[in-house]
């Protein structure tokens, strides 16, 4: 159990990293944006109010971001019995409270985790998932989910996907204003500014995919192979998640309803693995290990 | 000065380590309580469904009375028992006696086509599902108190403080009580 334990610390401490991290980048989007405007100042204390507002809506309320985001529906026991069950006993195993249960009407077979800590977390599962699994399978992949919600890793998650979505459309948002500012003062020839625009462009231009890179590394793939190992502890039966990984993987499909790249890394199996083919070399930069290689872990154990 | 100074810590150390394993048996204490009361609330809940249970398959399953007779006296046998073990031996006969009603149930088409016996089939499924996972919860707290209880030096405190072993609840399966070993190393 002790590793585990480890790695709940370690996970925090990460968090911690992280958020300081996107603290400095809001900061720095501030800097760049008050030095154009002529208030350099006034730019960080802006982005410092929106960075806490935002970081305070993303721990009280990310999980309801998430599961919008995915288009997840809440559902009660009496809506359905042998979801909501098999999700009260993996609490039980874990020990901790049961999370609310989410349903997201597509047939693609899939399932995530989000929320801040045991006490106020999410799991959602997809139709397709409960029309193809059996119990055994199913209970296997919400003993995973349990597993990120048990290890702290949905906390990280789900605040580094409110920020990052965020940081990724203040981006996308700046570089239209200054287009059309820039255009503006192209008439009356600044040289000065001219050139302090360009760099805000590159800059914003840089950060908006090392975001969505963080945003994978941040789920990492150590994590995916922890909670498989969670899981298994928990329900003792390693194969249930093992064939469940194997039935769903093959699944995905190109542009389905949960094929969306920013939560993407929340899944239990990465819903863009339809859109690639399952080559080696996109392995490395994967938020995923493999699926053949976690069921390979799991049946050895 | 300096052999003060030693003793100093030697006490500081002492105190951290009782302070420690003395708020480590309180919660490990505390977590088998909570365990147990789970598993108590469980078997209320499935004992509860029990005379519904037979109630439903009475009329289909003529020739399986004594099945019918095991699951109704488990019942009675647990609303009598008092200590774990007879708590855990109702609870297994139980347990038993009810997968041997849905496995008879396949033979009766009717009652398969009860939509009440359905309800109730799901309902009990889960809630066994549910008792199995708090049996696992609570002996592998159970494994760790006694350990802590067990083991020197903490032994010595839980003597002073009167913390006592558990017993295990009923004999799990052997797969429940193995740990799967954890391969942290990513290649």
């Amino acid at each position: 159990m002790d590793p585990i334990y480890g790695r709940i610390a370690s996970n925090k401490r990460r968090t911690f990293f992280l958020f300081f991290l996107y603290a400095l980048l809001f900061g720095g989007i501030g800097y760049l944006i008050g030095i154009y405007i002529g208030e350099p100042i006034a730019g960080i204390i802006l982005a410092g109010v929106i960075f806490v507002i935002l970081f305070l809506i993303s721990y009280f309320s990310g999980q309801g971001v998430v599961t919008r985001m995915a288009g997840a529906r809440e559902v009660s026991k009496k809506d359905e019995p042998y979801l909501y069950n098999t999700v009260e006993a993996l609490s039980i195993a874990a020990g901790k409270p049961t999370p609310k249960v989410y349903v997201i009407e597509t047939d693609v077979p899939n399932a995530f985790a989000a929320g801040r800590n045991p006490e106020h977390a999410v799991i959602a599962v997809t139709r397709g998932l409960l029309d193809r699994l059996d119990r055994q399978e199913l209970e296997g992949v919400i003993a995973h989910e349990m597993a990120h919600i048990n290890n702290y890793d949905v906390l990280l998650a789900t605040v580094a996907i409110v920020l990052a979505g965020t940081i990724i459309f203040v981006s996308v948002m700046a570089r239209r204003m200054m287009l059309f500012g820039g255009m503006r003062r192209g008439r009356q020839g600044g040289g000065k500014g001219q050139l302090i625009m360009i760099v805000i462009l590159l800059v914003l231009a840089v950060l908006a995919p090392i975001f969505a890179q963080l945003l994978k590394f941040a789920i990492s793939r150590q994590r995916e192979y922890l909670a498989d190992a969670t899981a298994a502890d928990f329900t003792g039966y390693p194969e249930g998640l093992a064939s469940a990984l194997e039935k769903i993987t093959n699944q995905q499909v190109k542009d389905s309803p949960i094929d969306n790249q920013a939560i993407e890394g929340l899944y239990i199996v990465n819903p863009s693995l339809g859109a690639r083919s399952s080559n080696r070399s996109s392995a490395l930069f994967s938020s995923h290990p493999p699926a053949d290689e976690r069921v390979k872990r799991l049946r050895a154990m | 000065m300096d052999t003060n100074y030693l003793l100093l810590a030697i006490i500081i150390f002492v105190i951290a380590f009782i302070i420690y394993t003395y708020n480590r048996l309180v919660s490990l204490r505390n977590m088998a309580d909570t365990a147990y009361s789970n598993i108590d609330t469980l078997l209320q809940k499935r004992f509860d469904l029990v005379p519904n249970l037979v109630n439903t398959v009475k009329g289909y399953m003529q020739h399986e009375q004594e099945v019918l007779e095991t699951v109704t006296r488990a019942r009675t046998d647990w609303l009598n028992a008092s200590t774990i073990q007879e708590n855990a031996g109702a609870d297994d006969t139980a347990e038993k006696a009810i997968k041997s009603i849905f496995a008879v149930s396949e033979n009766y088409p009717e009652l398969k086509a009860n939509q009440n016996f359905l309800m109730l089939q799901e309902e009990l499924a889960g809630i066994e599902n549910k008792i199995a996972y708090a049996r696992q919860r609570y002996n592998r707290t159970v494994m760790v108190l006694n350990m802590v209880i067990q083991r020197f030096p903490s032994n010595l405190l839980a003597r002073l403080f009167n913390f006592k072993t558990r017993e295990y609840f009923a004999v799990e399966s052997e797969r429940a009580r193995e740990v799967p070993e954890v391969n942290m190393q990513d290649r």
